[in-house]
Formats: C-alpha cells, sequence, structure tokens
C-alpha cells in the first residue's frame, strides 16, 4: 500500500473557456430515442450549422427534427411568433404527423424574450399536438444537458394517475409489456409474483433500448420492477408519476430533472452512483435495494465475474494516468470507475458540478481513490482550456480524454487521445457494458503501442507555436 | 421563420473564421455562447489540422446578458495577446452578438490600447451575409488595414521586376483548395511568373503590404478574393484575372487572359505553344474528349449543383468538353446568381437557383440523369434514388479532403475531372448491367420525400413485376403506371395494370 493520505476531494472552478458542444445536440439521440416526437429547435444559420455538421450522415436519414430558422423579421418582431410558429408547426403536423412536437429554444429566443412557454399552451390547444418547451441553450447549459432540459420539461407532462379502467389490464409500462408480449394473462400474473412488493419506480435518463432492458432485467433479478421510464420508446407511453413514487437517474447530468420530479411531482429521489461500470452498477443496485428494502443477491459474484472479463484489458491501462478535459459531464462517473480499473487521474474537468445530485458518486469517487491509494483528482468545473493543455504537458499524461477540437492536435505532440463525445453515444451503462468504456478507453494505447517503435511520435514542427 | 432541415453555406462567422484561421499566427475571438465553437471541431477533423485551431470564445453566458460583457472581452483580447504573441486578433461577431449590439468597435478600441499585436473588428452582420460573403469581406477588410497600415508608414512596396502574381482565395476548408494552390503555384512557375503573395492560406500579415508588388492578381474561386481583388484593382491598378482555370478551354482561356495583362504591361510572352502542349499531352483530357470512353457518354443526361465557381465550371466541362446532356445546372450562391445564369448560359438546358434542397432532390428525381455533379447532399439524394454521384462543391465530408494530389483546377485538374465524371458514369453502367443480366436487387424502391414518389397502392405481384424491370428504367416505369392508373381511377396497380400501361405508353 503507498502511503498516500486519505483526503477530501477538492473543487476549483476556472474561466469556462473550453470547448463542448451546444447542448442542443440533444435533439439527435432524443428523436431516435422518442420515436413518435418531432424536435423543433428555434434558432439561427448557427444552430442549424452545428446540427448539420454535428450530426454527420444522421442528416441524410429524413430526421424527425427541423430548424425554425429565424431571420431578421423575427428579431426585430416585425413578424408575429406566434403566427410563424403555428405556420411550421401545422407544416410539421401535416407532414409526419407526430404525437408531440418538442420546440428547443436557443440562445437567440433567449436574447430576444420569446415567449416559447406562453405561446405553446395556446398552439397546442390550436393544433392538438402537444408541445413540450425545452431551453437548452448555450448561455446556460452545455452539450449533455440539453437532455436534462427536455426531459424536465417531460416529466410535467407524464400522467399523474394510472389508468383507472382494469376492465382490460392496461399495462402503461413499454417494457414490461414488450416483456410480456404474447404471454397470457395467467402467466403475467405469475411473472407479477416475480417480484417484491415495493413503491414503483420510475428511472429517467434516455438510454439505447438494448440497455433499457438490460439494466430492467438486471433490477427484476432483485425482485425489483421498474414501473417505467422517462422518456420511453414514445412519447404516448410516458410513464406514471404519482405522488411518493421513487425515482432514480441514470445519468451525471440529470440535475434538473431530477429537482422537477422532487419538487413538482412529488416524487423520492434515490440518490446513488450511476450504473457505469461494474462497481458503479452495483452501487446503483445495492443503493435501490437498500431504499427499497431489499436484500441484494449474487451481486459479489456478478461483479467479480465482470471484472475478471476485463483483465486483458486492466492490464492495458493499471498504473497509467488518464486527464478528463471535461465537456459531457459523464466525467466524475468515468473518472471512478477509471480508478477502480488501476489508473490514476490528476484532474476531473467538468462543465457543471451539481454536488447534491451527484453526492453519492462523488462520495464513491472518493472512497474509490481511499481503497485504490491514489490521490484524489482536483475537480475543475467550467476549466479553461488553455491552462489544461499547460498542464497536460507538464504532468506527462497517458491519455486524455477530450473534444476534437483538441484530439489531433494532441495526438500530433505525441499524446494519447480519446473522443469524449463517443462516450455520449455507445453503451456504457451496466455490468455488460464496463467492456465497451473499456475498449474506448483502451483504443488509442492499444493502437499506439502498435506504433511506438516507428519513430515517429511527435509529428509537429518545432517552430509551431503551442 | 423558415422550415430547414439542410444548409449549404454556414453562418457568417464560418467565413470569417475560414480567413482569419487561414494566415499564419493570426487568432480570432468570438464573441458567442458555449458550444458555438463547432468550427474548431471542423478544422481539426475535416483538415485533420495538427496544430490547435487559433479560435476561442470569449463566452457571451447569463451575465452578459444582464450586464453587458464589460471587460470580459477586452480581457479576453488582451489574454491571447500576451499568451501567444499573435500578430492579429480578429474579433468575430455571431448572431448572437448581432442582436445583442454591444459596441464591440470600442472593445477593440480598448483592446488595441493594451494589446502588442492588432486587434480588428470583423465587419460581417449574421442576418445579412453568409459564409461566401463573409469570408470575401473579411479577406477584404484585412488586406486594406495592412494596406493602409503600409501606406501610413510609407512602407508599401512597388512593382517586381519580373512578371509576378497574387494568387488570392485560398483558405482553410476550402474544397480542395491545398491541391489547387499547389497546381497554381506550378503552373505559374511554367509559365515563368513569380507566385509574390498567396492569400489567406498560410500567409503572414506582414507580407500583405508586398501586394502591390504583383503585376497582376489571380482570383480562382468566385466565391473568395473578389472584393480584395477589387480593392486592389482599384487602389494600385493591378489587373485581376478572375478565370477559373478549370476544365480545358476554361484553363487556356485564363492562361490567354494573364498573357494578355502581362503584355499590356510590357512583358512580350506568348504562351499559345505552352497551352498547345499541355492541352494535347499533359492533360489527358482533350485526347478523352476524343475517345471511344467519351463517345459512349454522348448525350448522357447529367444534372449539377453546388457553389458557383464548381458549378459553373463542371457544366462547361460536361457540356462543351464531353458532349454530355446537363439538363439543369444550379447554384446555392443567390446572392450571386446573374453571375451563374451569365456563365452556364447555353451549356444547359435550365438554370436552377435555389438553397432548399428539397426542391433540389425533387428536380433530380424528375430528370432522372445517369449521374448528379454535386455537393454532399446530392449525393445522398442519388443514393437513394441509385445514382452515381461526383461531389464537386462544399458542404463536404473528411472524405472530401484526400490526402492524395487531387486538384480541381489547372492541368493536372483536368485528369482529375475526367476521372469523376467517367467513375461517376461507368459505375453506374456497370450497376445497370448487373441487374439486367440478373443482378440481385434486395433492395427496396425508397423514395419518400422527394417526388418521384407517390401514394398509389401497389399489389404484391404488381410491385414484384416492377422490381424485375431494371432498375435504370424503373423508376419512369413506376411513374407512367402510375399515371396511367389515376387517370383512370385505378386504385391497385397489379402486374395487368403495369401491362396495360406499357402497352398505353409505351414505357
Amino acid at each position: 500500500m503507498t502511503t498516500t493520505e486519505p483526503e477530501a476531494l477538492n473543487f476549483e472552478c476556472e474561466t469556462g473557456n473550453y470547448h463542448t458542444f451546444c447542448p442542443i445536440s440533444c435533439v439527435a439521440w432524443l428523436y431516435q430515442k422518442i420515436e413518435d416526437s418531432f424536435f423543433l429547435v428555434i434558432g439561427t444559420k448557427t444552430c442549424g450549422y452545428f446540427l448539420q455538421n454535428a450530426m454527420g450522415v444522421m442528416i441524410f436519414a429524413e430526421p424527425r427534427y427541423a430548424m425554425a430558422e429565424l431571420e431578421e423579421g423575427d428579431i426585430s418582431a416585425q413578424l408575429n411568433d406566434f403566427d410563424e410558429l403555428k405556420r411550421l408547426c401545422l407544416q410539421i403536423k401535416r407532414d409526419r404527423n407526430p404525437s408531440v412536437i418538442v420546440w428547443i429554444g436557443t440562445c437567440t429566443t433567449e436574447i430576444i424574450k420569446m415567449d416559447l412557454e406562453g405561446l405553446a399552451p395556446k398552439l397546442e390547444a390550436e393544433i392538438g399536438i402537444p408541445i413540450v418547451t425545452a431551453r437548452a441553450n448555450g448561455l446556460d447549459y452545455a452539450f449533455t444537458q440539453g437532455e436534462d432540459t427536455v426531459l424536465a420539461a417531460m416529466a410535467a407532462k407524464c400522467p399523474d394517475k394510472a389508468p383507472v379502467v382494469e376492465a382490460q389490464k392496461q399495462e402503461r409500462n413499454a417494457i414490461s409489456q414488450l416483456l410480456n408480449f404474447g404471454k397470457k394473462k395467467e402467466e403475467v400474473a405469475a411473472e407479477e409474483s416475480e417480484y417484491v412488493k415495493h413503491t414503483p419506480l420510475v428511472l429517467f435518463g434516455s438510454l439505447p433500448d438494448p440497455v433499457v432492458t438490460q439494466l430492467t432485467l438486471e433490477l427484476k433479478k432483485q425482485g425489483i420492477k421498474v414501473s417505467g421510464w422517462l422518456p420511453s420508446k414514445r412519447y404516448t407511453e410516458l410513464p406514471v408519476l404519482e405522488e411518493g413514487y421513487y425515482v432514480s437517474g441514470m445519468n451525471p447530468f440529470l440535475s434538473r430533472t431530477a429537482s422537477t420530479l422532487m419538487r413538482r411531482r412529488k416524487c423520492k429521489l434515490i440518490g446513488a452512483p450511476f450504473p457505469i461500470g461494474p462497481d458503479g452498477t452495483r452501487a446503483w443496485i445495492e443503493k435501490i435495494c437498500s431504499v427499497l428494502g431489499i436484500e441484494p443477491k449474487g451481486l459479489d459474484e456478478r461483479e467479480a465475474q465482470i471484472w475478471a472479463g476485463l483483465e486483458d484489458y486492466l492490464q492495458i491501462i493499471r498504473g497509467k494516468s488518464v486527464f478528463f478535459m471535461g465537456d459531457n459531464l459523464l466525467e466524475i462517473s468515468l473518472a471512478r470507475f477509471l480508478i477502480r480499473c488501476g489508473m490514476t487521474c490528476p484532474e476531473i474537468g467538468i462543465p457543471y458540478m451539481d454536488k447534491r445530485y451527484q453526492a453519492a458518486e462523488l462520495a464513491l469517487l472518493e472512497k474509490t481513490c481511499h481503497e485504490m491509494g491514489v490521490p484524489t483528482p482536483r475537480i475543475v468545473e467550467k476549466p479553461d482550456n488553455y491552462n489544461q493543455l499547460q498542464r497536460i504537458y507538464e504532468q506527462n499524461i497517458d491519455l486524455v480524454i477530450t473534444g476534437m477540437a483538441h484530439a489531433n492536435p494532441l495526438e500530433a505532440r505525441g499524446i494519447n487521445t480519446k473522443w469524449s463525445v463517443e462516450f455520449t453515444f455507445a453503451q456504457i451503462h451496466g455490468f455488460g457494458n464496463a467492456r465497451d468504456i473499456l475498449e474506448l478507453v483502451t483504443r488509442p494505447l492499444r493502437r499506439n503501442n502498435s506504433l511506438k517503435d516507428l519513430g515517429w511520435g511527435d509529428l509537429v514542427k518545432k517552430e509551431a507555436k503551442v | 421563420m423558415k422550415l430547414a432541415y439542410w444548409m449549404y453555406a454556414g453562418p457568417a462567422h464560418i467565413g470569417t473564421l475560414r480567413v482569419a484561421t487561414s494566415f499564419k499566427n493570426v487568432h480570432a475571438i468570438m464573441h458567442a455562447p458555449i458550444g458555438d465553437d463547432y468550427f474548431n471541431v471542423m478544422r481539426s477533423m475535416l483538415e485533420r489540422e495538427r496544430d490547435f485551431t487559433p479560435v476561442t470564445t470569449s463566452v457571451v453566458d447569463r451575465h452578459v446578458l444582464a450586464r453587458g460583457s464589460q471587460e470580459r472581452v477586452v480581457d479576453n483580447i488582451t489574454r491571447k495577446d500576451r499568451e501567444e504573441h499573435p500578430d492579429l486578433i480578429v474579433l468575430t461577431p455571431t448572431c448572437t452578438s448581432s442582436i445583442l449590439q454591444e459596441d464591440l468597435e470600442n472593445f477593440v478600441n480598448r483592446a488595441q490600447l493594451d494589446a502588442k499585436g492588432d486587434v480588428m473588428l470583423a465587419d460581417v452582420n449574421h442576418y445579412r451575409f453568409n459564409e461566401l460573403q463573409a469570408a470575401d469581406r473579411t479577406l477584404d477588410q484585412i488586406v486594406q488595414l495592412y494596406i493602409n497600415k503600409a501606406r501610413k508608414k510609407g512602407d508599401l512596396e512597388g512593382k517586381s521586376e519580373k512578371p509576378s502574381v497574387n494568387i488570392i482565395g485560398m483558405s482553410t476548408l476550402g474544397f480542395h483548395n491545398q491541391h489547387d494552390c499547389t497546381e497554381l503555384k506550378r503552373l505559374m512557375a511554367d509559365l515563368g511568373i513569380e507566385v509574390n503573395e498567396v492569400i489567406p492560406e498560410g500567409a503572414s500579415v506582414h507580407n500583405l503590404k508586398r501586394l502591390p508588388r504583383a503585376w497582376f492578381n489571380l482570383v480562382p474561386y468566385r466565391e473568395l478574393g473578389m472584393a480584395a481583388g477589387e480593392y486592389l484593382q482599384k487602389e494600385f491598378g493591378t489587373p485581376m484575372v478572375d478565370i477559373t482555370p478549370m476544365g480545358v478551354v476554361e484553363t487556356a482561356r485564363c492562361i490567354r487572359k494573364i498573357q494578355e495583362v502581362l503584355n499590356a504591361q510590357g512583358a512580350d510572352v506568348n504562351y499559345e505553344e505552352f497551352i498547345d502542349q499541355q492541352t494535347r499531352f499533359v492533360s489527358q483530357a482533350a485526347w478523352f474528349s476524343r475517345s471511344i470512353d467519351c463517345q459512349n457518354l454522348t448525350g448522357k443526361k447529367a444534372v449539377v449543383f453546388g457553389d458557383n465557381t464548381h458549378a459553373a465550371a463542371m457544366t462547361k466541362i460536361l457540356s462543351r468538353e464531353m458532349g454530355i446532356h446537363v439538363v439543369w445546372a444550379g447554384t446555392y450562391c443567390k446572392h450571386d446568381a446573374d453571375w451563374f445564369r451569365e456563365e452556364v448560359k447555353g451549356y444547359c438546358d435550365e438554370v436552377l437557383v435555389t438553397e432548399d434542397h428539397g426542391q433540389i432532390g425533387d428536380a433530380i428525381a424528375k430528370a432522372e440523369p445517369s449521374a448528379i455533379f454535386g455537393t454532399q447532399m446530392e449525393r445522398h439524394v442519388g443514393k437513394r434514388l441509385d445514382i452515381p454521384c461526383g461531389v464537386i462543391a462544399a458542404p463536404i465530408h473528411v472524405q472530401n479532403f484526400p490526402i492524395g494530389y487531387k486538384p480541381f483546377l489547372g492541368y493536372e485538374g483536368t485528369n482529375q475531372c475526367v476521372d469523376l465524371v467517367y467513375n461517376s458514369f461507368t459505375l453506374g453502367m456497370e450497376d445497370h448491367l448487373l441487374e439486367i443480366f440478373g443482378g440481385h436487387d434486395t433492395k427496396e424502391v425508397i423514395t419518400k420525400g422527394i417526388s418521384a414518389d407517390s401514394d398509389m397502392g401497389w399489389t404484391k405481384d404488381g410491385q414484384a413485376e416492377l422490381n424485375k424491370i431494371p432498375g435504370f428504367v424503373r423508376g419512369k416505369v413506376k411513374r407512367n403506371t402510375e399515371k396511367f392508373a389515376r387517370d383512370r381511377g385505378i386504385e391497385k396497380i397489379t402486374v395487368e395494370v403495369l401491362y396495360a400501361a406499357k402497352e398505353s405508353v409505351g414505357a
């Protein structure tokens, strides 16, 4: 054991001059997740250009999103916002007939103070399609926080009573419906008995459907029934949220959604570490079990088995250092997992740090550092990319997790990088996907390992500036 | 408000950033919210840049909305000046700063007091200009700034002894710009013309005072460099050659124009023999036009869409040099549409000026060309309609930044154009031959959203029969049959209806 003194986490805040994606990027994964939705981003050419380029080939696949591009007449209020939005929404209704239109407010609608929240109910009544308003703008939020604003707005639209008519037992939950598909009533009833009786639990956070199934089944092993997910596959299948229900977040960037669920929907939040990495997944299950009064079973073996399966990857990263420049708020959970894997982490950059919502995750990070005998990282909120680069050079980092703006320049200077956005789109939750995280993390190390004897690690001319 | 899914030209600040970051040691500071620095990602990914993109953001957040940027912009400029010692810092407004209407000019003046380098505000309004117009203006602005500086100092240089040229308009994220630049430098060397300055790509702002040395300015792209070229013409009487040397005929025309311009200044050059040699033996394009390969392309239908420069040049190459039938040629440069119409007059049946990709998709579906020459958007329309597409203009993806040498301009450029055109057509032919001789077709026709689509019902056997028809006529047969059915009020199209239609219209 090293003699590192147990120390508390160290929080700092820099200038906020860092690179990240605009939060409107959340439409890219949310429109795919919520199959009957249409996302209308009300902004300028700048927003459109970002989406078009960031989405890559997705843009050609007839996406269910579009820009309401503001023109000079909109900015100077020569045109009436309501009439303009009505015209566009009717066009969307005619062409796509979605079950919900999500308006994404942008920087411009903030600055010109377009009252989207006020216009939405009026227009909703006129055109007969629900309109959800989310202010996912770059003035207030970074990247994944966009999803947070959308889900917080959707939380208000969840039904507050389970359907009373019990003639044909209507199961609102898409997953259990899927799992029960084709089964007779008695079988369903028999399956119900597999669950422990507990207060309904609703999970929030948009995850790919296979991950939803995996995590639902993981809880089922403990006798825990997932009554619904926010969001569900379809807008029309949003989960029931009654007062007193338990809710649990699947991702670290959902603090607004969590507080909306607690304050507006009177739900009880289970503050757990996030199910990222086998250690996180286990801690997440244990916390839910403890709240619901269930004795978790079989987790020791399950976790050990997963770790054993990761050994080949662990050998590559053990003892190496990782630096998070910070752009998607997954950083704390990923760092915690990688420290457990045997890495050291001098710095975790993060756009925004909600110490209350992430409390359990932060505690697990601290505990993990102590148990692994490594110094606790400095957590830098609103980092300054320029300063970070100086620290990366000084500290001789083995792997930098960063945005694409810095990845190629760092590689040219002989520094291994992993593009952080991939963690947002890859499947990283639950026991089964731990390998996928390490696949991403080790990829640059494996690639550069096979190149290391070629002798051209540093590919920048000397006179080039930093 | 406008419902938009896709745009051809980006927002104004992208143009400014493209020009600013093309110069050596120039830093751009965007006055923008978090996340608007996506330009850095594009440059780093598409150009595979080894160096950090010299663009930072002076972040506009809630505090700025409440109290204004105050010291922030000035601090950010002076900080960058200290950290990286750029020659010039370009403060770049965005859509956000356009409506905040802060006095950015004032920030620039204040920052200039402390900064060692120069500081400038890019004079572009987001709501009035697009990427291309903004790039053109910014380049002009930077050139003027340094010409005026040099003039004040009495630092301007006279004309060079031997004929020399400025190549204006090469920039980062420009379509095949770095290859074009190399090719043009070679061409100038072959013509015995000294290259005085290339701007903005790779240039230093300190060298801008040398611009008047050149005997003439070559502006190969219509979109970027015209304003600077016109300014230099006005100030110093430097003639501008703005003929894009793309294609055999246009390259010759460009060289003849250069000859004329030089001789008018007493150079006494004759490039006719050079043009003849290059045309007949160095470029393969002239020979290709006569070869049997090209004969097979005669009268084949093509459509062209892109920016002004490339769409106009490609239209002329296809029609004049290869005998291909250009059904329509189009541009998204609405601000400069008259120029385009004039250029392609007589080389295509119709001209299409629009920024609406839906309209273009429909026009492609209607024309049913054998090949498309367009942007990445048209390539995807082509994929959906099973029509091959050669990409000739931005917007482009990472595969349009090839590492190998692929100029579009000059004599090597003519070779590249031949390959591009020929490969697009043959691929299409092979594809159809495969189908005619029983190639497998497991794909369904998915033309949803493009006007070739219809809501007519096809029975299973009708559809199966339709699928047996070779791909290159299937669309036409389908439409003719549906028209036939609609005219007669038939709701379901069966095999019988299909053949009845065929007999009636000879589809």
